[in-house]
């Protein structure tokens, strides 16, 4: 190509530092705790992990879109419940083909997060306050229409695809969050929209300033989110085998964690999809090992939060060494 | 990450300064006047057209209920002061239920000894909080989403996900003793506390702090108040609120439930803005609402009791909570637009 810019390479080496820290620490566990148990490499156990890690790599992604632009939702986890829950409805109450089900589940998605993205841009009012409300709204149908009793209707094509494999220990849900994780980072780092996100999260009157529409990056971002969270909800239902009305409830802890340790900065602008990938990674795999070695299972919440607050020393050191850095450029 | 998230509302105009271009229209657009005027109109509507919502368990059960949820709203209007928020209110709640139970079951302490007890338990939990966030300079959402998982974590941990039963009877007959066949003393309480805070805001030197610091930190700062040591007092004031609120629902259930509040405590969050929020206090901090935040919780309760003899299904009425929260910010904004169009801000 003839025109790489000198931004486009920052850009990718952001992305490599970003990724590299999360990686080896989840090589690391991976060495450590199969020198410990070695059925923690059993086909079966990867089996598992990879399709935890699957699911909750596309929740992740559904959080990352907004936190890029500086916001968060918190109605992430109840768009993926109603979408879950809608999806296998349709199917076994007015049955619905499969396919149908698929699309209009997904659009569901993105109408839920194009609504609240709608009302965020054109009212301002804080994303926080926006998708609280929506957490409420979007539950509260989802109880409403199934009075808290799952469905049980899943299709059996779902049920194959939620716990059959691919190739040996390769599980089919690998394949909806490889195509979702490529296509969020092809979408940042070369398409237009990604990067109007990105510039609309590091400084937003910047961005307005440089042509960009606010309101249409917000909506958009949302509409993305309400999407990436529809698709993990379908995913689930094919893992759970049922179409269970509490999915969602706990993606909100998860759903930061990952891209935080992945190196996202939370004010926006800045985020990173290897990054993301290893902070689920290693998420899974603590939750995993602690299952193996028989610790209480409630001990993964406190290692969770533990999680989140180490990624946010971390992030605050390198940003201060940076902000030093500059600061000598300057002075030179 | 120094910043605050961006997202949490920048933009929003500042709170009308009191005295300031008084007039009636100004006092007929405040939250308060609008929503005294709610609660009457809802009131008066689903006593007329419902039967039994004005017998007296009825009005018992509502003010218990507004009395909890005005706890639980005070205490996250602690800490919006500053600006910040606190998703764990409902984990400290929780917690500091579960420690209640476990002090007075376990180790037999008297009630009156465990309650302090408690509010310091609470109170020092909050302190986690706020140092971690001052001292960080990370934005208090992201450290209380931490926090509010290691505080249940470590508390389903001890107890093993148990709840304490053998709480003296006296518990449970406070939640349900009744002043005049109607009033609960949980409603006095938070009414008693609305009063207390609205007095430590307005008229003690501490109170006017922590709201410049909210107001303008930088301003505050300069001006020689120590904007950090504020921050933390606020985080530590919303923990003991938090931990009272946690005991008013151990004695409404007469037992120290570890899921009284949700996976995470999440099931307190919306009350938790619900009430503020409709009531007039700013999420970018600096003004307050004590007396809204008692409306707010009025009315949302005044509200869900009429949904709920009308046979609109519980999980419909958690979804119109919602919808409430959403239009209370809207006509919120449109307010502001009119006032600033008038000129009166």
């Amino acid at each position: 190509m003839a025109i790489l810019p000198a931004t486009d390479s920052r850009l990718t080496r952001a992305f490599d530092n970003d990724w590299i820290g999360p990686g080896l620490v989840s090589l690391i566990a991976v060495i450590g705790i199969s020198l410990f148990q070695p059925a923690f490499l059993s086909s079966f156990n990867i089996f598992v992990l990879l399709a935890a890690i699957s699911v909750n790599m596309v929740i992740a992604l559904g959080q990352l879109v907004i936190i890029g632009i500086g916001q968060m939702n918190l109605a992430l986890g109840s768009i993926g419940g109603l979408v879950a829950i809608s999806f296998v409805g349709v199917i076994e109450t007015f049955g619905v083909p499969v396919p149908v089900a698929l699309i209009l589940g997904l659009g569901i998605g993105i109408a839920a997060g194009m609504v609240s993205g709608t009302i965020i841009a054109r009212t301002a009012i804080s994303a926080f306050i926006i998708t609280l409300a929506g957490l409420q709204i979007f539950k509260g149908i989802n109880l409403g229409i199934t009075e808290a009793q799952p469905f049980y209707g899943v299709p059996d094509v779902v049920k194959t695809f939620g716990n059959g494999s691919v190739l040996g220990p390769l599980p089919w849900l690998l394949v909806p969050m490889v195509i979702c994780s490529l296509a969020m980072w092809y979408l940042f780092t070369r398409m237009r929209i990604g990067r109007h996100i990105l510039a609309m999260g590091s400084n937003p009157h910047a961005a307005e300033l440089s042509g960009i529409d606010p309101k249409a990056t917000i909506i958009w971002a949302h509409a993305l989110s309400g999407l990436l969270a529809a698709v993990a909800g379908i995913m689930l239902v094919a893992k759970l085998q049922i179409g269970q009305p509490t999915i969602g409830d706990d993606w909100l802890i998860s759903s930061f964690a990952a891209p935080v340790i992945g190196g996202a900065v939370l004010s926006g602008g800045r985020v990173s999809v290897g990054g993301t990938f290893f902070g689920v990674v290693i998420i899974a795999i603590i939750t995993q090992g602690l299952v193996m070695f028989a610790i209480d299972p409630f001990a993964v919440q406190i290692v969770l939060g533990a999680l989140i607050l180490w990624a946010v020393a971390i992030n605050r050191l390198r940003e201060v060494r940076i902000q030093r850095l500059q600061a000598r450029g300057a002075g030179a | 990450m120094s910043q605050a998230l961006t997202d949490l509302d920048p933009t929003m105009p500042q709170a009308p300064l009191p005295g300031r271009a008084s007039g009636g229209l100004r006092l007929l657009l405040s939250n308060e006047f609008g929503l005294v005027v709610l609660i009457a109109l809802a009131f008066v509507a689903f006593a007329l057209g419902l039967q039994g919502f004005t017998s007296p368990f009825s009005l018992f059960t509502i003010g218990r209920q507004i009395g909890i949820d005005t706890m639980i709203g005070l205490a996250m209007m602690a800490v919006i002061v500053t600006g910040g928020l606190d998703l764990s209110v409902g984990a400290i709640g929780v917690c500091a239920a579960m420690a209640f139970g476990w002090l007075v079951q376990m180790l037999g302490l008297p009630i009156l000894l465990a309650i302090p007890l408690t509010l310091l338990f609470g109170a020092s939990l909050g302190f986690i909080n706020g140092f971690t966030v001052v001292k960080s300079g990370v934005h208090s959402f992201i450290i209380t989403l931490a926090s509010m998982s290691i505080f249940f974590g470590v508390m389903i941990f001890l107890t093993k996900a148990a709840a304490f039963n053998g709480l003296p009877a006296e518990v449970q007959a406070f939640g349900k003793m009744k002043f005049f066949k109607t009033l609960s003393p949980l409603l006095l309480i938070s009414i008693a506390t609305c009063l207390l805070l609205a007095a430590f805001y307005k008229l003690t030197p501490m109170g006017r702090q922590m709201l410049a610091a909210g107001a303008n930190p930088r301003a505050a700062e300069l001006s020689g108040i120590r904007t950090g040591q504020m921050i933390v007092a606020c985080h530590m004031l919303t923990g003991a609120l938090a931990a009272l609120a946690g005991l008013m629902v151990t004695a409404r259930t007469g037992a120290s439930v570890p899921s009284m509040a949700g996976h995470l405590g999440q099931d307190w969050l919306l009350p938790a803005f619900l009430a503020p929020v409709l009531g007039g206090t700013l999420l970018s901090g600096g003004r307050v609402s004590v007396i809204g935040t008692l409306l707010g919780a009025a009315f949302v309760n005044v509200m869900t009791s009429g949904l709920l003899l009308m046979r609109l299904g519980e999980f419909w009425i958690l979804a119109s909570l919602g919808m409430m929260l959403l239009l209370a910010v809207l006509a919120d904004r449109a307010r502001q637009q009119f006032l600033q169009t008038r000129g009166m801000i």
